[in-house]
């Protein structure tokens, strides 16, 4: 079995492809600290630079002239420039240039360094709540599929029924009313309104695995429940386990990016979805700041797509039909 | 019959979990943000204090089944509390001015998004060797994976900001009267950038769903029969296999309601559409609970209601169900 998903990445294109991009986002979240140039949230690097450059020319100018009424002026005339610079002309200081490869924000911190941060921020959530989500789910969908009955009808109305309760105004209303604001409520809320659609999935391939043969075989031989579960039905949707565990981590780094850029994040912590939330609060858009709120989105898109080829590629496999002819 | 029983007792037990949960969602949150609340609203009329303490729970003279059939007996009567944001106009109202909105948008958005992606779906399927399918399906899968409000931001930036072509935001133009065809064209020219991040984002989903139930209906036995009588291709394409893929497509389309209603709900935050959306995030802003809860059991009520029109939808289209069969 891991023969195959080991076959399925390398064989295949698009799961490739997926793979090297989620690899690169990884290695970038891991090494953050090595590969930002500048602290996140370190502010004001422009101003501080503008400010003494005035000053000094100033000073020598004014050492340099005789006339008392020229000095003044020329004072005068430097201070206004560096006034002008402050308040009109800092947001447009935050240019992309070579000193700052995707400029920086109005307070003047660097969005490379922060979108290098928010890497593994948005990442790890996305992973850890990717991961809950599945397990909850798989947890449900073996308990329900396996033993079936009663205690499969009530699993199954409740999966149901949640699936048509709309996740996202549920999870706004937990949100606003979770008094704290950080990660691992982002977390916890994400999860607890994400499991219906892939336990929905997961519980009919338990279901249609435990009615093949070599399962009812391994039953009437007396095999422990334990067993047949985890070495027998387990193993063989391993695929569609994976499946959903990158379609609820791509959900749920959307998800993350959504609550925080609505402001139901902890807005102190970097991450893609707060740098969204900064930009939108700071007027970026209407400022044409494209570099403060293009390279975040960009990012997330990337994730979700490295997600969706390799969900691609695992659908090709588990349905022949899907494959090019 | 039974299949369609079976669907409204699921849809009305969804009505139902949904109602409760707005019950005890501020009842089970650790701190008491309720009583803040309360506390920051000083001088409200005794009776407004009470409708507020009973939704919030603060009425802790009585059982929590007692509360709980207060507000049930609130909700019947459509009281639904006081809007904080916007004291004291009651939520309903607040609602009632927003719900056309977001109704006219979001309909009209997800029904395109809906008929465009499944033709596309169709086309994606029959040719998918050809080179157009597969970049349809490939720059839509990239496009669906962009959070919406993004894509809303995106297009405000280019559309918007940088050519000038469409408003940045709002329903209408302020310079309009209202009523006339001058404030019809208004809605129309400031809906058209919104109801296009809604459209474009969701169509992915719809391409893919159809392309992937087409594929299926493809490879089956009748099709190559029809393939070998010779029958004509566009006949195959739309009478045999499209008409028989078209309808777990709608089914998937009821269910993935939701997540399109979501969507929309940021895009109107972004673009500043006065629909329930906007609602939402100023609510959020506001700390204004009673308002957001109302929006909630809203939104839910309207997801359940789209969801029966499809159930009947497909009592009428799919014979199995409809002939009384399973």
């Amino acid at each position: 079995m891991f023969k195959d998903i080991g076959k399925l990445f390398l064989g295949n294109k698009k799961a490739l492809f997926g793979l090297l991009l989620l690899t690169f986002f990884a290695l970038v979240g891991i090494f953050a600290p090595f590969l930002a140039p500048y602290d996140p949230k370190n502010n004001r690097v422009e101003t501080v630079t503008v400010l003494s450059e005035e000053r000094d020319r100033s000073r020598t100018i004014s050492r340099e002239d005789l006339d008392e009424s020229t000095e003044k002026r020329v004072y005068s005339q430097s201070v206004h420039t560096t006034y002008e610079r402050i308040t009109k002309k800092l947001p447009l200081k935050g240019k992309p240039s070579s000193e700052h490869l995707l400029g920086t924000t109005h307070s003047g911190q660097d969005i490379f360094s922060q979108l290098i941060w928010g890497t593994r921020v948005s990442l790890t959530v996305g992973l850890v709540t990717g991961l809950f989500t599945t397990l909850l789910s798989l947890c449900l969908a073996l308990i329900a599929g396996y033993l079936g009955g009663l205690v499969d009808d009530i699993i199954s109305l409740f999966t149901n029924v949640f699936l048509v309760i709309p996740s996202l105004p549920l999870m706004i209303v937990i949100a606003a009313y979770v008094s704290v604001r950080g990660v691992i409520p982002i977390i916890l809320i994400l999860g607890l309104t994400s499991w219906p659609w892939p336990t929905r999935v997961l519980r009919s391939q338990v279901v249609s695995l435990k009615n093949r043969d070599f399962i009812k075989v391994s039953k009437s031989l007396g095999e422990k429940p334990a067993y047949v579960v985890f070495r027998e039905i387990l193993p063989n949707m391993i695929s569609l386990v994976m499946a959903s565990f990158f379609s609820s981590t791509m959900a749920a780094i959307i998800g993350e990016a959504t609550l925080e850029f609505i402001g139901l994040g902890n807005v102190s912590v970097v991450s893609w979805g707060t740098m969204l939330y900064w930009a939108q609060a700071n007027g970026a858009l209407l400022a044409g700041a494209w570099w403060w709120f293009l390279p975040p989105g960009i990012c997330i898109a990337l994730i979700g797509t490295s997600f969706a080829l390799m969900n691609f590629a695992i659908d090709e496999i588990s349905n022949p039909k899907l494959r090019k002819r | 019959m039974k299949y369609f029983l079976r669907k409204i007792g699921l849809l009305l037990f969804a009505l139902f979990v949904a109602i409760t949960l707005n019950f005890f969602i501020p009842r089970l949150m650790p701190g008491d943000p309720a009583r803040e609340l309360i506390d920051r609203m000083q001088g409200i009329p005794p009776e407004s204090m009470e409708s507020i303490r009973i939704a919030f729970g603060l009425d802790t003279k009585d059982a929590l089944i007692v509360q709980y059939g207060k507000y049930l007996l609130n909700l019947l009567k459509g009281d639904l509390g006081i809007s904080l944001s916007r004291f004291p106009t009651p939520v309903k109202d607040v609602l009632k001015i927003a719900i056309p909105w977001t109704l006219g948008l979001m309909g009209l958005a997800t029904i395109l998004s809906f008929f465009i992606g499944t033709i596309l779906g169709i086309g994606a399927a029959w040719s998918r060797n050809k080179r157009w399918a597969t970049l349809t399906v490939g720059t839509f899968i990239f496009i669906r994976s962009f959070p919406y409000f993004w894509l809303g931001l995106l297009f405000i930036y280019f559309f918007a900001f940088r050519m000038q072509i469409f408003p940045i935001g709002n329903a209408y133009s302020i310079y309009v009267q209202r009523g006339g065809w001058d404030f019809i064209l208004s809605v129309l020219y400031h809906g058209f950038l919104p109801a296009a991040t809604i459209t474009v984002s969701s169509l992915g989903g719809w391409i893919l769903t159809m392309r992937n139930n087409m594929i299926n209906v493809l490879a089956e036995d009748f099709i190559t029969v029809a393939l070998a009588k010779g029958l004509p291709l566009r006949r195959i394409k739309n009478l045999y296999a499209a008409k028989n893929a078209i309808l777990p497509s709608i089914t998937s389309f009821a269910m993935s309601l939701g997540f399109v209603v979501g969507g929309g709900l940021l895009t109107e935050m972004v673009f500043a559409y006065p629909g329930v959306g906007l609602m939402l995030w100023q609510a959020v802003q506001a700390k204004d609970y009673a308002m957001m809860q109302a929006i909630f059991l809203f939104i839910s009520i309207a997801v359940l209601i789209a969801n029966f029109i499809a159930d009947i939808a497909i009592l009428l289209l799919d014979p199995r169900v409809r002939d009384g069969g399973r």
